[in-house]
């Protein structure tokens, strides 16, 4: 579709005009968002934030690594435990305590990494699994990280700047969502990417081209691990308080789904299918409160079905989207803005 | 020594719920070569319409459970021909997508339609009778779990060596190409697994309901049968049998002798180093890639 003609225009951070008009529209929506929505909308953007950031780096790893994760959500458990602990016990500042957490999650992946280089397939996929599980199994346990009572986060405060409610969080979140999403964009533009997508296209051809394997492999685990752990160290100040049940097996599927829904191996994909997922997340929680739809599911609920597994319509609603997806377009809300795009690229002809 | 013997015992019971759900997984994966998440829900799904029939309709069970199987077969064969079939380019991970959107959408509408409490299965064998031999003692519904997993893997195995079907399945898992060449309708044979894996999964929720039901019930013996398939190797049925039995084992003696509160992730250890050591698990000969 677009041809690239020297190497400069690969690299090239806005590839046409119209990219930079519309990415400038969006820095400048994204910073006066919080002035005119209402505060519940400005905490549903947060968390949209923290998926977005933690999706990409599954993106780094599964799209464009071609490596199953099951376990995510055991890294994100690591950031935002290792945030909380390294504040209140080791009283780090902030802004060290994030990169440090993000940096320990990574080393796990490392760890993780290694059994990885010699695995594939569904058997990746149970030894992720078992490793995101186990995790928080262990965290539950231990001591200084609340057992299973949880954690409260504590007060945040950077340099003079307090911040005690979701609008001030949201103006330290979006700055570091977007920072580690041009990271993850010029990563893959790099030697380091383009040996990601070697790999995931063909690992042994890309050995016999002199890419390193064992480095490459578990390098796309660390960072993915630093990017899930950041968004868990940021998670925890949204939720203020974290407890071992949260970073389930669900959530790890959560952020799979996203991935997935969005587009693997594309850096709007993972973005889109994070705010999209991220949304109805919160959305469905609580159905019955929802304008129009709420007061018909209800009345559905009372008749055929039980009042208190209506949360559950959340499940059938991911279930639908995440095997629609498979079947009918594998590449993802990606894949459908490719389609469009191509379509109406000769109009009105 | 009692405590050993008691704790092996126990494990083994355990393990024979673990290793039905891990021969329906290795069933599919030699099948459709996916990694089946739905297995638990392809299972709990039979077990509650088994629980409808039985408490809501009163009918015996003599009807009920015989209707389940049927039903679980009817279930497991839609899921492959209306879903998995009809999957466009399909890879491993895409695979695996579609399995978890199944099982998040069967298990969304179950605990919908039921709710999210702990329901009472009614169950011929009540789970307090217990059979003492010498100083051990196993619950009779475990005794009963036992003998069951063994019937129903000489079921399987007599199947796959004498019946016509098992062989055509045994055929088109080989070398589907082949099979198909040789007058097997491959997609049939392949859609016929997915049932038979949706029954042998079924049984299991049957035996395991009495203790624990409610929708989230078959997720352990899910995870802890395709941990024990993993183990085994993914591609052999006795591997998976073995290796549920090895999980059950581990976990009971972990449980008794270590940590009780590790019990349900030592699983998971152990597959990370059986994997290390066997990267295609312990009877799977290691598949190497040729270029």
């Amino acid at each position: 579709m677009d041809m690239k003609r020297d190497y400069y225009e690969d690299v090239q951070f806005f590839t046409s005009g119209a990219i930079a008009f519309w990415l400038s529209i969006l820095v400048i929506g994204l910073a006066l968002f919080p002035f005119v929505a209402k505060n519940y909308y400005v905490y549903v953007a947060n968390y949209m934030a923290i998926n977005v950031i933690v999706v990409i780096g599954l993106n780094l790893l599964v799209g464009y690594t071609g490596q199953i994760s099951m376990g995510h959500a055991g890294f994100f458990a690591l950031g935002a435990y290792g945030t909380v602990a390294l504040m209140t016990h080791a009283h780090f500042p902030f802004l060290l305590a994030l990169p440090t957490a993000g940096l320990i999650a990574a080393g796990f992946g490392f760890l993780l990494g290694l059994p990885a280089l010699r695995l594939e397939g569904p058997y990746l996929a149970i030894a992720t699994l078992g490793f995101g599980i186990t995790i928080t199994q262990i965290i539950g346990k231990i001591k200084i990280l609340g057992e299973r009572q949880g954690l409260h986060a504590p007060e945040l405060t950077i340099g003079p700047w307090h911040l005690s409610t979701d609008k001030d969080f949201y103006f330290l979140l979006i700055p570091i969502t977007i920072l580690l999403a041009v990271l993850a964009r010029n990563l893959v533009h790099t030697k380091v990417g383009r040996a990601f997508i070697a790999i995931r296209d063909a690992d042994i051809a890309a050995e016999t081209m002199g890419v390193n394997l064992t480095l490459y492999k578990t390098l796309a685990f660390a960072v993915s691990a630093f990017y899930a752990g950041v968004g868990g160290g940021l998670y925890a100040f949204v939720l203020r308080f974290i407890e071992p049940e949260l970073f389930s097996l669900f959530m790890s599927v959560m952020f799979l789904t996203m991935a997935v829904v969005g587009g693997l191996g594309s850096m709007m994909g993972p973005v889109a299918g994070a705010c999209l997922l991220g949304f109805l997340d919160l959305q469905l929680r609580n159905i019955l409160e929802l304008p129009y739809i709420g007061q018909w599911i209800k009345a559905l609920s009372e008749s055929y079905f039980t009042l208190t597994g209506v949360s559950n319509i959340q499940m059938i609603v991911f279930g639908s989207i995440l095997v629609a997806i498979m079947l009918f377009e594998p590449l993802g809300i990606y894949g459908i803005w490719i389609r469009t795009k191509k379509y109406w690229k000769m109009w009105p002809f | 020594m009692v405590d050993f013997l008691q704790m092996v015992l126990s494990g083994i019971a355990v393990g024979s719920s673990y290793a039905l759900m891990g021969l329906g997984m290795v069933l599919i994966y030699k099948a459709s070569e996916v990694p089946n998440f739905v297995q638990g829900e392809m299972a709990l799904l039979p077990v509650f319409i088994t629980y409808m029939l039985l408490s809501s309709y009163g009918l015996p069970y003599y009807i009920a459970f015989p209707a389940t199987l049927i039903f679980a077969f009817i279930l497991g064969c839609i899921l492959e021909f209306a879903v998995l079939r009809r999957a466009k380019e399909p890879n491993v991970l895409g695979l695996i997508i579609i399995t978890i959107g199944l099982e998040m959408l069967l298990i969304g509408f179950v605990s919908w339609k039921f709710g999210a409490e702990q329901h009472v299965m009614p169950f011929p064998i009540s789970t307090y009778d217990a059979i003492i031999l010498g100083d051990i003692f196993i619950s009779t519904l475990d005794m009963l779990t036992l003998v069951v997993a063994l019937i129903i893997m000489l079921i399987l195995f007599l199947f796959f060596r004498f019946s016509k079907i098992g062989v055509a399945m045994k055929a088109t898992q080989q070398n589907e190409n082949a099979a198909a060449l040789m007058g097997i309708k491959t997609h049939q044979i392949r859609m016929i697994t997915w049932g038979i894996s949706a029954v042998v999964g079924s049984v299991a929720g049957l035996l395991i309901a009495p203790v624990l039901m409610q929708p989230y019930m078959m997720w352990d013996p899910m995870l802890k049968g395709f941990a024990g398939a993993v183990v085994g190797g993914m591609t052999s049925l006795p591997g998976a049998v073995f290796g549920a039995y090895i999980v059950g084992v581990v976990e009971h003696l972990f449980g008794g002798y270590v940590s009780i509160e590790f019990k349900s992730v030592v699983a998971f250890v152990v597959i990370v180093l059986v994997l290390c050591i066997k990267p295609s698990g312990l009877f799977a000969r290691h598949y190497v890639k040729k270029v």
